[in-house]
């Protein structure tokens, strides 16, 4: 889960992370009003979407005067931001984080990540700050540092002084650079981080160690014991086809094509969008109903697939181990039945009684396409799509 | 032979009285597994499913001499289930439970390196379907049924994957000697290439089909050890070729994070160890039987 850059520095300030004074406008008006609580002579106004690169998508706005910081505010908010992250809908910015403009003598990129070989949270830092790290991994690779910590003792003072030092740090700075990298070292453990991003950590002019921005992602399955965290999360910046579905507990990511896609298991249903583009279809999204397919699922799933208004068939693949396919092929019937649904559907069913499946399926009345093999399946539903088209 | 189970693995099943545990044991007992106990916190001393149930792992293991363990204990608690069994002696543990946070397993890895390598636990899981050697044992959630028993190792991150890949395999008439599900979470028991030693070293496997996803680093290593390491051949297939950057796919572990992550590149990796590729999903059960095919004729 994702949060937004003010919620972050929120969160990293609480753990002795040093951030430029600002505060959230939701209006024009209430842009100004908070430059003016913040005093100084310039202020950033940054849109806030769950997205980097902000600013080369003109997101982030150098102010000087009231009248700057009204025509900047006016300008973002109501708009949908593309940057290259967010593809080509872009993101709809709600919300302005106005901030005091900093003086920046040294740009420092600093971040944490699961490392997923050594399976240790792990520290990297580069001197190269403000770029972001694939370019930094491409054009100066020689100034990546990186330290793994042990999870048994947690992150220790000389690992975040050899990261400071080896950021050529001047000897005054080290023990402000200490206390944030350990500070944000503890925001990612404590709260359950799966990443910590700070680009740029910069180091003013006034010689300050200061996160000029930061980005914070969360493990979904540590929100459980993270009820703060969970409350943070903002529905407006998810396709609101995977919101309906994370909201009845199915796993769903939106894709741009016009098959519908139904399966049980992450696997296999990754697998039966590789088969349908071998066929030469498109699959209109992920959908992994979970092991079980009872038929409150199956129909909840149907609901949730039907909502993508390109869709022009519907894939169903499920392989039915300790339920039964008969039952599964009655779950299918019925939601089809029960949601009046007219485009052509392709049900694969395999695993156990699967004959039984198959013949409820075919005697069903409806317009239910039967298929043999994940083959024939993709095949069948890639035709039904192009003949709808 | 077959890797971690057979007939005579003796099992304990933790989480044993609630409604998932009650009901994959009488499973796995009608498959013909050795379930000599269970255990849930504060019903020691009961009975269930004519079996006795006990408050600890180490109490368990006591009275039973129990070497396997399976755990269906609720994510806030897994993590804790498993250390215990690790810590009270369990030679080989599956972790079925979905959900359990990444750095809770961070930590359960970081425990089990305390002990010795040789008399360290092996955790297959979390998020898996479990392991079944066919025809002898069942430590899992699959229906025991559509595995064939022979002499193909399986290993694979998901579930009804590998279940459509062993049925493959049995419609051509190959068997399969143990199928081993390594799960979806991004941090894991054992990865890809834990399991190919094994099968390398199992006299009654004979070729080993990977089932890999994106992300992660795990198949890429696996090819790398195969190549430097293996005498068997070994067919992958890599699922998510269609799948976007950056997006999670379902499984905690299914994203493409970092170079090399990606399907398209993993099967490039893949190939450039040697090891067989399946085109598509439907053809897992074709390729195998076609490496079998060259390897006998060689």
């Amino acid at each position: 889960m994702d949060i937004h850059e003010y919620q972050a520095k929120e969160l990293l300030s609480r753990f002795g992370v040093a951030v430029p004074r600002g505060g959230l406008a939701y209006s024009p008006e209430q842009a100004v009003y908070r430059a003016n609580e913040i005093g100084g002579s310039k202020w950033a106004v940054k849109a806030q979407i769950h997205s980097g690169a902000r600013g080369k998508a003109g997101g982030i706005k150098l102010c000087r005067t009231d009248n700057d910081i009204e025509e900047a505010a006016e300008s973002l908010l109501g708009k949908r931001l593309v940057t290259v992250q967010t593809g080509p809908t872009g993101k709809l910015v709600s919300r302005l984080y106005i901030e005091e403009a900093t003086d920046i003598d040294k740009e420092i990129y600093l971040s944490f990540v699961m490392d997923r070989a050594a399976e240790r949270i792990v520290v990297v830092a580069s001197a190269a700050g403000g770029m972001d790290i694939e370019e930094i991994s491409h054009s100066r690779p020689d100034t990546l540092i990186k330290v793994q910590v042990d999870p048994a003792v947690g992150m220790q003072g000389f690992q975040a002084r050899e990261v400071a030092f080896g950021l050529g740090i001047e000897p005054e700075l080290i023990s402000k650079m200490e206390r944030t990298i350990l500070g944000a070292y503890r925001a990612f453990r404590d709260l359950d981080a799966t990443m910590v991003e700070i680009n740029p950590l910069v180091i003013t002019k006034q010689k300050n160690v200061v996160a000029l921005d930061a980005k914070m992602s969360f493990d979904e399955n540590a929100l459980f014991r993270r009820p703060h965290i969970a409350e943070l999360r903002d529905k407006s910046q998810e396709d609101p086809r995977e919101t309906y579905a994370s909201d009845r507990g199915l796993a769903y990511v939106g894709l741009e094509g016009d098959i519908g896609c139904i399966v049980n298991g992450a696997g296999l249903a990754m697998a039966t969008l590789d088969m349908i583009k071998l066929a030469g279809g498109d699959p209109a999204n992920f959908l992994d109903i979970g092991g079980g397919a009872s038929p409150e699922r199956v129909t909840k799933s149907f609901k949730a697939v039907l909502r993508d208004k390109n869709v022009k068939a519907i894939l169903v693949n499920v392989f039915a181990g300790i339920n039964r396919c008969d039952w599964v092929a009655k779950g299918v019937v019925d939601a089809v039945k029960e949601l009046e649904i007219k485009m052509p559907i392709v049900v694969r069913l395999a695993g156990t009684n699967v004959e039984e499946g198959r013949r409820i399926i075919d005697t069903s009345g409806l317009t239910v396409i039967s298929a043999e093999s994940l083959a024939d399946a993709a095949a069948k539903a890639v035709a039904a799509a192009k003949s709808a088209a | 032979m077959a890797i971690f189970i057979n007939e005579n693995t003796s099992i304990l099943i933790q989480g044993f009285t609630g409604r998932i545990g009650t009901f994959h044991a009488q499973e796995m007992i009608d498959y013909g597994s050795n379930v000599v106990g269970g255990v849930t916190p504060g019903k020691g001393g009961s009975t269930h499913l004519g079996r006795p149930v006990f408050n600890t792992v180490k109490g368990a293991v006591q009275e039973t001499g129990a070497e396997a363990s399976i755990v269906f204990v609720p994510p806030p608690f897994a993590a804790d289930a498993i250390m215990e069994a690790a810590d009270a002696g369990i030679r080989y543990c599956v972790c079925i439970t979905d959900g359990i946070p990444a750095q809770d397993m961070i930590r359960v890895k970081r425990y089990m390196r305390r002990y010795k390598k040789e008399q360290r636990m092996i955790l297959t899981g979390p998020n898996c379907a479990g392991t079944i050697s066919p025809g002898k044992a069942m430590l899992g959630i699959m229906p025991g049924h559509i595995y064939m028993p022979g002499r193909v190792g399986i290993v694979g991150r998901s579930g009804t994957l590998g279940y459509e890949a062993a049925a493959q395999l049995k419609e051509l008439g190959i068997g399969v000697s143990t199928s081993v599900g390594i799960g979806g979470d991004p941090i894991n028991g054992s990865s890809h290439r834990d399991i190919l030693e094994h099968f390398e070293n199992d006299p009654d496997t004979d070729a080993i089909l990977m089932i890999g996803e994106i992300g992660g680093p795990q198949e890429a290593e696996a090819g790398m050890w195969a190549k430097e390491n293996m005498k068997k051949p070994v067919v992958a297939y890599i699922a998510g070729l269609s799948a976007p950057k950056g997006r999670r796919m379902g499984h905690a572990g299914a994203i493409v994070s970092a170079f090399g992550e990606s399907a398209a590149e993993k099967v490039e990796i893949l190939k450039g160890c040697g090891v067989s590729i399946a085109p598509t999903p439907s053809e897992m059960g074709a390729t195998i039987a076609k490496v079998l095919q060259a390897r006998k004729a060689a």
